[in-house]
């Protein structure tokens, strides 16, 4: 049977789901970073998880591919999480995807 | 030093129809710093050997054979081919490819449909990612920073800009595209458009409509959003 004591590798398997609530965590690394500042500590839900899994474009911004893995998952973030006066809609979103190494479960 | 005049004179450069004297064809201020930066760069990449002057100059040829007609191409066979429609919101990347758009690196394509109930609008606040092997290059205002803050800050305001009202009950999605991979917009099929061929209906995408800044539309005809 498929799957029957198989083992995957770490990071194989993307961590969180589409409907998963989570937070993108608010680092201030130096470097080349490709979450954008006016995510940073927002709450949003997983829309869709990116196959196939990816290596971090943020490391391989300075040559570094980092070895293994891991996955980008599409988020939604409601315009009002990011902006507290958004005039707009109230179900009006943002849609980003993020790396693995930025999201936390909310 | 010789007069650009004289010096063209003496290149032997044939005026054809026209005597009148015009300015040295190309650039003649000296380069900037990023001008500077982007050879110093590239020689750098040349010389050890990353890949070759050749390699370049066929990139920027694959990347000139790209346009808004592919996409609108796409949009077209979308909208009349509910099999071809169903595998390009599923992956966008093979269903280009399937259609004969070649991706020339590893960036996948996400296509985002209008509806009714949605609108969607795309941007790179980072700087200018952007489906170039269905669109070719972007627009000069999608690079520019008014665009890039203002459309996840305000889309609607920006949307009415462009001359697009987003009614209320319908939700705005806006799509960042920073990271892995590309978006484009599959905008709604104009009303009244029942009896256009898939040629005719390529031929009312526009590039803007895939960004999502305006409804595809049948000229001075309705639209839809």
């Amino acid at each position: 049977m498929v799957g029957h004591g198989i083992v995957t590798a770490f990071g194989e398997k993307p961590i969180f789901r589409p409907g998963d609530r989570v937070r993108v965590l608010e680092r201030q690394p130096i470097g080349h970073y490709r979450v954008p500042t006016y995510l940073r500590g927002k709450r949003g839900a997983v829309e869709q998880v990116i196959e196939p899994a990816a290596v971090d474009n943020e490391e391989e911004g300075f040559g570094r591919n980092a070895g293994s893995k891991l996955h980008y998952y599409r988020i939604a973030i409601p315009l009002t999480e990011i902006w507290p006066d958004y005039t707009g809609a109230a179900r009006d979103g943002l849609y980003i995807e993020v790396f693995e190494t930025w999201l936390e479960k909310a | 030093m010789e007069s650009p005049d004289h010096e063209h004179e003496q290149a032997g450069h044939d005026h054809g129809d026209h005597t009148h004297p015009h300015d040295e064809v190309g650039r003649q201020d000296k380069p900037g710093y990023y001008d500077v930066l982007e050879t110093a760069v590239r020689e750098l990449l040349i010389e050890k050997k990353y890949f070759g002057a050749d390699e370049i100059r066929r990139q920027i040829e694959v990347l000139d054979s790209r346009n808004p007609a592919l996409g609108a191409r796409v949009v077209a066979r979308a909208w009349v081919d509910a099999g071809f429609r169903a595998r390009l919101l599923a992956n966008g990347r093979a269903a280009c490819e399937e259609f004969g758009i070649s991706f020339y690196d590893d960036t996948q394509l996400i296509v985002m449909e209008n509806t009714q109930a949605v609108h969607n609008l795309i941007v790179c606040t980072l700087c200018s990612c952007y489906p170039r092997p269905v669109l070719g290059l972007p627009p000069d205002w999608y690079k520019a920073k008014p665009y890039r803050a203002r459309a996840v800050i305000e889309p609607r305001k920006v949307l009415a800009e462009f001359g697009t009202i987003i009614p209320d009950d319908v939700e705005v999605r806006v799509h960042d595209s920073t990271a892995m991979v590309r978006y484009m917009v599959l905008p709604r099929r104009p009303d009244g458009t029942e009896a256009y061929s898939e040629e005719e209906l390529a031929a009312l995408v526009t590039r803007d409509t895939m960004i999502g800044v305006v409804p595809a539309r049948i000229e001075n005809g309705s639209t839809v959003q």
